[in-house]
Parts: C-alpha cells; sequence; structure tokens
C-alpha cells in the first residue's frame, strides 16, 4: 500500500475518479497549466485536457453556480475554491440553489465543493477560517472534513459519488505534514466518525487539523486514558458515535479550530446535552477559536487558535473535576 | 421582413407576421399559450384573494409574449431556468394546468409538492430548473447548463430568463463573462419590464444592459417583448447560432409589468399614461388579430381554455393538503434524479426531428 501526504491522496481520489467515471470533472481558479495554488491538480491538464481541468475566470459564483447547472445534465463536478474564505463569493449558489433543490423540486445536485481551509500558517484573516459552520447552518449540504490521507481520499470519492452538494474542508495545514498508508483505486468512506484512539477516562471530539492537535495534547497526559474521536463528517453528524464514546467515558472536550459561536463543536455539546446528560461525570467543556477574525502575525495568531497545551490543560481540569 | 403575408390576410387589421417559420397551427398554439397564462394567473387572483392561495401571489399580466415565443423555439432536449413571471413557458413545456393551480395553493400535487410557492417551481421532468428568489442565479445554472452540452458534445442549448433589476448583481456579469469565454450555447433573455419592484430603469443602469453584451463577445437585440412571433423569431435565430457553436445571445425583450410586483402592490409609483399607452400594445390582442385573419375561430379557442382551466380549478382544489409529518423528508437525494426532456411543439421540430 503506497504512502501519501494528505494532499496526494486528495489528488489520487480526483485522478482516481476521472479515469473511471468520465462524468467527472474539475474545475476552479488557476487548477490547470499551474495545477492549482497549493498543487492538487498538479499534472491533471495533461493527462485529462483543459475541458475536464477546466481554469475558470477568478468568479466563485459562476464556479459553483456552472457546477450546479452541469450537474442537473448528469456531470459530477469538482469545483474548488483557492481557499475556503473564497465561498463567501459564491455563498448565495451554494446555499439557496443547491441546498435546496432537491427539497423544492426533487433534482439532484451532485457536486463536490473543496475548501482548502484553516490556519496555523500566517495566512491572515482572508486565508485562513474553517466556514463549515455557515453550511452545517444551511439544510441540504454535506459537510465532511478529514484529517488523515487515508480518510481525505476515500471521503473525497464518496463525495464525488453521492447524489447531494457536498461541502469538502481540506485543511491546508495537513496538506504535506500529515502522511499515511493510502489504498490504490477506488475505496469510499463513509460519512460517520472514526475512533482515533481508544480510551476509557475522558473522550476528546474533534475533526480536520484539530485530531492531530488532540491526538498530541493526549498522547501522553498523566497517564490518563483518553479516547480522540474524529467526526470525519459534520453533515451528517454521527450523534450515535459521539453519545457512544459519551456513555464509555462520561468526560467530553471538543475541540474546534473555527469560531466558537455556532462552531460544530457547540452542535456537539448541544447534542451532548440534549441526550447525554445522565452519561456525563462534569461540565462539557469546549476549547476553539474566539469570536475574532484570524490575525496574520505568528504570536497573535497562535494565541487565539486552539494549541496542543490548551487542550492538556482543558483535559487536565475535566480530569480532576 | 415577411409583411407580404400578412397583408395577404382577411383582416386589414392584422399585424405583420413576426417569423416565417411558423405554421398556422404553431400560431394558435402561441395565442393557446398566452391565453393559458393569462386564464390561470388571473383565475390564481382570485383564488388568492378568496384564501386559497396562501403567502403572496406574481403574475406576469401583459407579459405573456416573453415565454411563451422562445419556449416555442426551444427543443425537446434542450434546457429552460424559468422566471416568475413566465408561466407561459411551464404551460408549453406540459406541466399539467392542474398541477399548477396545486403548485399555487401549496398542495401535494403542486409540482414542489407544498415545498416552495407560487411561481417557484420547474418541472425537472419537462426539463426545467425553477428559479430561487435571489435573482438572476439563474443565468449561471443555465449558462453550467450549457457547459455540460457544451463538454459532452450535444448539440442543445440552455434559455433563462431574468429582469432588468437583476442585471444590477454580480451574477450577471459572471455568467455573461463564462458564457463569452467558454462560447457557450446559452440564451439570455433580459425581460425589461420597466420596474423592479418599484424600481425604475433609470435608477437601475446608466446604460442599457443589451449595450453590454459587446463587452462579453457575444451578440445583444432588442426585441418587441409583447410580439410574440417575434420572440420567437429572435430566439430560434439565437439557438441556431448557438447550435452552431459561435455562442451566446443576450436578447432583450421590452415589456411592460401591467400589475404590481405581486397581489399587494397597488402600483402607485407607475404613471397612469404609461400604463394605458402599454394597454395598447397587450401581446394577446395583437396575436388574436393575427390568428382572426388566418380565419381561426377565436371564440372556440378561448372557450377551450377556458374549460380546460375550470377542470384544471376543480382538479386542483381536490387535491389534499401534504401531510406535516413530511415535512423534514427529502433533505437529501438517495438516487440521482435529473432533468429529463420536455415538449416542444414548434412545427420546425416535427418536421426536422429537433434539429
Amino acid at each position: 500500500m503506497p504512502t501519501m501526504t494528505y494532499l496526494q491522496a486528495i489528488s489520487d481520489a480526483m485522478r482516481e475518479e476521472m479515469r473511471s467515471d468520465e462524468r467527472v470533472f474539475v474545475m476552479g481558479e488557476d487548477i490547470g497549466t499551474f495545477g492549482g495554488a497549493f498543487k492538487v491538480t498538479d499534472g491533471f491538464i495533461d493527462e485529462f485536457g483543459p475541458q475536464r481541468v477546466m481554469d475558470t475566470p477568478l468568479a466563485e459564483s459562476a464556479i459553483i453556480g456552472c457546477a450546479i447547472g452541469a450537474a442537473c445534465e448528469g456531470l459530477r463536478p469538482i469545483a474548488e475554491m483557492q481557499f475556503s474564505d473564497f465561498v463567501s463569493c459564491g455563498f448565495d449558489q451554494l446555499v439557496n440553489v443547491a441546498g435546496k433543490m432537491y427539497y423544492r423540486q426533487g433534482l439532484s445536485v451532485n457536486i463536490t465543493v473543496r475548501l482548502p481551509s484553516g490556519g496555523g500558517f500566517s495566512g491572515g484573516p482572508f486565508h485562513s477560517q474553517n466556514p463549515e459552520g455557515w453550511f452545517m447552518h444551511s439544510p441540504g449540504l454535506k459537510v465532511v472534513a478529514p484529517s488523515t490521507a487515508e480518510d481525505a481520499k476515500g471521503l473525497l470519492i464518496s463525495a464525488v459519488h453521492d447524489p447531494n452538494p457536498v461541502v469538502f474542508m481540506e485543511h491546508k495545514h495537513l496538506y504535506r505534514r500529515v502522511k499515511g498508508d493510502v489504498a490504490e483505486g477506488t475505496y469510499e468512506t463513509p460519512f460517520s466518525a472514526r475512533t482515533a484512539r481508544e480510551g476509557e477516562d475522558l473522550t476528546v471530539i474533534a475533526y480536520g487539523a484539530m485530531v492531530h492537535t488532540a491526538l498530541e495534547a493526549t498522547e501522553d497526559l498523566d497517564g490518563a486514558s483518553i479516547e480522540v474521536l474524529d467526526l470525519r463528517s459534520l453533515v451528517p453528524l454521527d450523534e450515535e458515535a459521539i453519545l457512544a464514546s459519551v456513555r464509555k467515558t462520561s468526560k467530553v472536550v471538543i475541540v474546534d479550530e473555527a469560531n466558537a459561536t455556532c462552531a460544530a463543536g457547540a452542535q456537539v455539546a448541544a447534542l451532548i446535552a440534549e441526550r447525554g446528560w445522565e452519561d456525563l461525570d462534569g461540565p462539557v467543556v469546549r476549547v476553539s477559536t474566539p469570536d475574532v477574525p484570524i490575525p496574520f502575525s505568528p504570536t497573535l495568531e497562535q494565541a487565539v487558535l486552539p494549541q496542543v497545551d490548551d487542550v492538556k490543560e482543558a483535559c487536565r481540569e475535566l480530569l480532576a473535576y | 421582413m415577411a409583411t407580404e403575408a400578412a397583408q395577404s390576410g382577411t383582416s386589414q387589421e392584422a399585424p405583420p407576421i413576426g417569423s416565417e417559420h411558423l405554421t398556422t397551427q404553431d400560431r394558435v398554439g402561441l395565442l393557446r399559450a398566452m391565453l393559458m397564462m393569462r386564464g390561470i394567473e388571473e383565475r390564481a387572483m382570485t383564488l388568492y384573494r378568496q384564501g386559497k392561495v396562501p403567502g403572496s401571489f406574481y403574475d406576469g399580466f401583459g407579459q405573456e409574449a416573453v415565454s411563451a415565443g422562445p419556449t416555442w423555439a426551444m427543443a425537446a432536449q434542450d434546457r429552460l431556468c424559468i422566471l416568475h413571471r413566465d408561466l407561459a413557458a411551464h404551460v408549453i413545456r406540459g406541466v399539467p394546468t392542474e398541477r399548477i393551480f396545486a403548485q399555487y395553493m401549496g398542495r401535494e400535487g403542486g409540482i414542489t409538492g407544498g415545498r416552495d410557492g407560487n411561481v417557484h417551481f420547474g418541472d425537472r421532468t419537462k426539463g426545467c430548473v425553477g428559479m430561487v428568489s435571489m435573482l438572476p442565479d439563474m443565468m449561471l445554472v443555465a449558462t453550467g447548463l450549457a457547459m455540460a452540452f457544451k463538454m459532452r458534445g450535444e448539440r442543445r442549448a440552455a434559455l433563462t430568463w431574468f429582469g432588468d433589476g437583476s442585471t444590477s448583481r454580480g451574477d450577471f456579469h459572471e455568467a455573461m463573462n463564462w458564457a463569452g469565454v467558454q462560447r457557450l450555447p446559452v440564451i439570455f433573455i433580459l425581460e425589461n419590464n420597466q420596474y423592479a419592484y418599484s424600481t425604475p430603469l433609470d435608477q437601475q443602469f446608466a446604460v442599457d444592459p443589451v449595450e453590454r453584451a459587446a463587452a462579453y463577445g457575444f451578440p445583444g437585440v432588442t426585441v418587441d417583448g409583447n410580439d410574440v412571433e417575434a420572440t420567437f423569431e429572435v430566439t430560434r435565430r439565437a439557438r441556431e447560432r448557438a447550435l452552431a457553436g459561435e455562442g451566446p445571445t443576450l436578447i432583450e425583450a421590452l415589456t411592460m409589468r401591467m400589475h404590481g410586483h405581486a397581489a399587494h402592490d397597488d402600483m402607485k409609483y407607475v404613471p397612469k399614461e404609461k400604463v394605458e399607452e402599454w394597454q395598447a400594445k397587450d401581446p394577446i390582442d395583437r396575436q388574436t388579430r393575427r390568428v382572426e385573419a388566418l380565419g381561426v375561430d377565436i371564440a372556440a379557442l378561448r372557450d377551450e381554455v377556458r374549460a380546460e382551466i375550470d377542470a384544471a380549478v376543480d382538479a386542483a382544489l381536490a387535491m389534499p393538503m401534504p401531510d406535516g409529518e413530511t415535512a423534514t423528508d427529502r433533505v437529501f437525494a438517495g438516487e440521482p434524479a435529473l432533468l429529463e426532456d420536455g415538449e416542444a411543439p414548434w412545427s420546425g421540430f416535427t418536421a426536422r426531428s429537433g434539429a
């Protein structure tokens, strides 16, 4: 089984799908000749040609709107936003047209919108955001966020196969820092949670880059047995996996890289309050980014994004509760 | 062009024909579609005032030629993204009349099954995509449909309508630009009815948007939006152009919104003289004179339309309201459900197998 980076796994998923299904194509800004701002589609134009590796004008609403139209005719577009932040310019098409189409008129919209997201590298307020909460709040959109190379490939393939619009949150900070064994060929990863590490004393719930922060923070935490649950999918949210882990450990820390208010973690906390209350031995604790734009300077950025030590501290406090 | 045929008609009042590509049956069909639109909307407004149509109601009184003509020019395998004052498009594509009334009344048998209201619908099984309220979002969806046709090398075209107000939004630019860059087989119909809600044209743009087409690299043409044969003919040419790989066309159909923006709007911001001026240009009157001159029994046609509408209202009123328990169903698709072909009654298709 080959070893791939998270980025290579995403490329591999698209390449596999484009080789096996002529309905699949990619579109976005600078993704063709240049191979994409992060080189995710490097070499694609040589293999698949400019028609299926479509360099678009700088127009996010058009990218998503045209992807919707092509999908209504049976194609399976994978649209790239150069940075997740720019999806705000295509928000209307995604939320109002794609998200509500099937509910209103029974017309399915099989599009995948890739959003390179997240901070940690001085991207500043417009290249570091985690906008998944916007889309969790918009009925009709599925939202997934892999943390490993294996899941990045499998979730992306599942997204392309899914007849619904899927927002694919790929964390930029993981692109070249995370590596793993990735199966060749096509495989689907389900839109459900995964236990990243089994444990007995406390559960840390996270997704995307924060899974790695959680694993590092709890690898050796004063001998405590810490479970780490990787959500992988935010819509649908794997409620049963979350509640099962709460039943097992009775203590929960939820880590979000997104701004705290109405974040995925807020939804998880609400779920536990509603349906897991009797299983808790302490308050639900959240670690997240305060409600500020992501600042540029490294000292400022590190001060707001959840760090390994923040998670350690939260876990220690809750373990002692 | 083609005034001789009109002069040979039986009535001196008949306007010159608007297209040489229409048979008598086509001309009657166009009139019938417009009569259906007006009749359905008049009845729906009554149902609204009786409290049987929830929400509000929007109609296209006086604008019937803007949807009837262009839709007549589109083939079964073509695709349409339809705006809220374009009911004749649904009628021509073959949406059953009772389902239109059921749609207005939020009934289970409506096209959206009560999930969206009034004119917000498109029957996917007729090749139609329903609009959203954010305008002109469907310009991009139509552009994407055209992109699919081009990618697959198919001789098909997409068409969409949008209003004068929509030309102020960015999606107008993004769609025009992309369609121009890619030379896509898409037809943009600017339904210029002179008011965006209460905003008149001189507060909407400094230059007529039809002139912008040149800046995107394709032609923009203005047509009399109250002449159904003219709107047919200009769309027929735009479609030929699209199928020949020559790219998009922007058509400005100049018309007038004769009723308020919606049922509640008394339209006091429109000068009375302007309404009177446009009443004299009524598209149904104009086509009626043409068809009468061909010896067609107009009274019989009107009776037939009225009878269909009466029956459809009865059928729709007998349909149940949707069960509240189903409101959270079918947010996501389990299986793909895509667009299918609609009806395309133009004689040019039946004679030339849709080419």
